[in-house]
């Protein structure tokens, strides 16, 4: 679809590795994992002991005790990278038409934190002990909500929903919503706060998550052959959406043009991927026609890989059948290696990734890639070591459970 | 010493609403002054009846507007219930 084009001006990431995108970036190209024992809970109980946590998140860097008080853990998150994507695009509200600037950020899940708080005063101190602000601060809506009260911003304010598809599709939808000229600005993408007692132990019931508890910073393996499940992390990545001449009327950075979207259904199984990657395929497929692109054209992939058995190696099999040849060509990496699965926000983290990699000229490695899986061989992953290349057209992929797929595509704005 | 019940209100007034204790007095308006919104207000009495170990009805919560209020109040409900509080 082609409508206004839209240019990528500002970016703010809350992550295991780094709380701005510099951090974020440097620890990346350097290979580190942000994979550790679980410190938000005690886990002595449980099967699964590690997790990407954002450590040392100071809130009352970004709000007042009072407003703490009121926002969950993943609203925190949302709000404060929201912040640094709007300082880091250099935007000034007082310039711009309030009705015109949007706010569309996703999660998969929502106010865990809050939900099993409440629960737990439920049964102790009863109904009337449930706080009146439960509500406000767990539902997925108020990360949305409370950006544009922050900046008195009155156009589209959304969520979308669709796990670990969230924050890319977040981003995919803010995209159409500039192109088609119902906003000039959108602040966009994802949050996750879902390191809980409740959250990781519904995931580790579905098998889903690594139980290598001795070796956290090895347990993220992304087409490894020893890959035993995701390792959950949390955090936020936002990034400012602008119509290209409002972007240039401010002569503002130009980082990246968002150039194509696709989206698709599973419809197979709600929380496994079609065997044959049929889905992913179909996404894919969508986004290069959106971007008007070949396969040819594109030289990076920010693959989803989550280092789960299955999931990896459906993903392989589907960028085989949509790339053909060249995607012996292609460089891929799964940056979940370092940073493990923010689940709602990892698809706009990784877009976040896909832009610092354009404007560097560098691709983040696959981390603990040693044993090479026959069933996802034969493409380069960039192991352990990141590349410098020079990139023009780079795909993200984000799948969900309940059979979401979404591919972005960004390339240089000339 | 016990905390009194004046020093335990103005304590929850300025941790709930993120305002200093020096800010406040007994003729501080929850809503007029500290700008708390209807939320605000359930979760001040909540905290009340939490830190009082008391139910405050509906129809008294109402009446309970200002520090100096929810000082009587609970004093008075105190010293009904000859509970311990001076």
């Amino acid at each position: 679809m082609r409508g206004r084009r839209v240019v990528i001006t500002g970016l703010g990431a809350i992550t295991p590795l780094g709380q701005d995108k510099k951090s974020l970036w440097s620890s990346l190209v350097e290979g580190k994992s942000g994979i550790k024992k679980i410190t938000l809970f005690d886990t002595s109980n449980c099967e699964v002991h590690i997790a990407g946590e954002v450590q040392d998140f100071d809130p009352t860097r970004w709000f007042d005790q009072k407003q703490v008080r009121r926002l969950d853990r993943f609203v925190q998150f949302a709000v404060a990278a929201s912040t640094a994507a709007v300082e880091d695009a250099g935007l000034d509200f007082n310039k711009t038409d309030r009705n015109k600037i949007g706010v569309v950020i996703g999660s998969g899940i929502g106010g865990i934190h809050e939900i099993e708080e409440q629960h737990t005063i439920l049964l102790q101190k009863g109904p009337s002990r449930v706080s009146p602000f439960m509500i406000p601060r767990l539902m997925v809506n108020a990360a949305p909500g409370q950006v544009a009260i922050k900046y008195e911003i009155y156009g589209p304010n959304f969520s979308v929903v669709s796990a670990c598809a969230s924050g890319a599709h977040a981003i995919g939808e803010a995209f159409r919503i500039v192109q088609m000229g119902e906003a000039d600005v959108m602040i966009a993408g994802g949050s996750e706060a879902t390191i809980t007692p409740l959250c990781v132990s519904g995931f580790s019931s579905m098998k889903a998550l690594s139980t290598r508890n001795s070796a956290p910073e090895k347990a993220s393996r992304p087409f490894d052959k020893g890959r035993d499940g995701f390792v959950i992390s949390e955090g936020a990545g936002i990034v400012v959406l602008e119509e290209l001449n409002h972007a240039k009327q401010r002569n503002a950075e130009i980082y990246a043009e968002l150039i194509g979207y696709g989206k698709s259904a599973d419809a197979s199984h709600i929380a496994a991927p079609d065997p044959e990657g049929r889905g992913a395929c179909s996404s894919m497929r969508s986004a290069l026609d959106d971007a008007q692109c070949t396969p040819e054209d594109v030289s990076y992939i920010n693959a989803h890989a989550t280092s789960t058995p299955l999931g990896d190696e459906v993903e392989i099999k589907a960028i085989k059948t949509v790339f053909n040849q060249h995607a012996n060509k292609l460089v891929i990496s799964s940056t979940k290696s370092m940073l493990g699965h923010q689940l709602g926000a990892a698809g706009s983290v990784e877009l976040l990734i896909c832009v610092l990699a354009l404007q560097h000229n560098v691709v983040p490695p696959t981390i603990n890639y040693e044993t090479p899986d026959p069933e996802c061989g034969g493409l380069d992953f960039v192991p352990n070591e990141a590349r410098k290349i020079k990139l023009n057209t780079v795909m993200s992929n984000s799948f969900g459970f309940g059979g979401h797929n979404v591919s972005l595509i960004i390339g240089r704005y000339t | 010493m016990p905390e009194s019940v004046a020093e335990k209100v103005r304590g929850i007034v300025s941790k709930q609403m993120g305002v200093n204790n020096d800010q406040i007095t007994e003729q501080t308006s929850f809503v007029n002054d500290l700008g708390a919104d209807s939320l605000d207000t359930v979760e001040l009495i909540m905290e009340f009846e939490n830190a009082f170990d008391m139910n405050i009805p509906d129809e008294d919560a109402e009446k309970i507007q200002t520090i100096g209020d929810a000082i009587n109040y609970i004093e008075e409900r105190v010293n009904k219930c000859g509970g311990a509080e001076s």
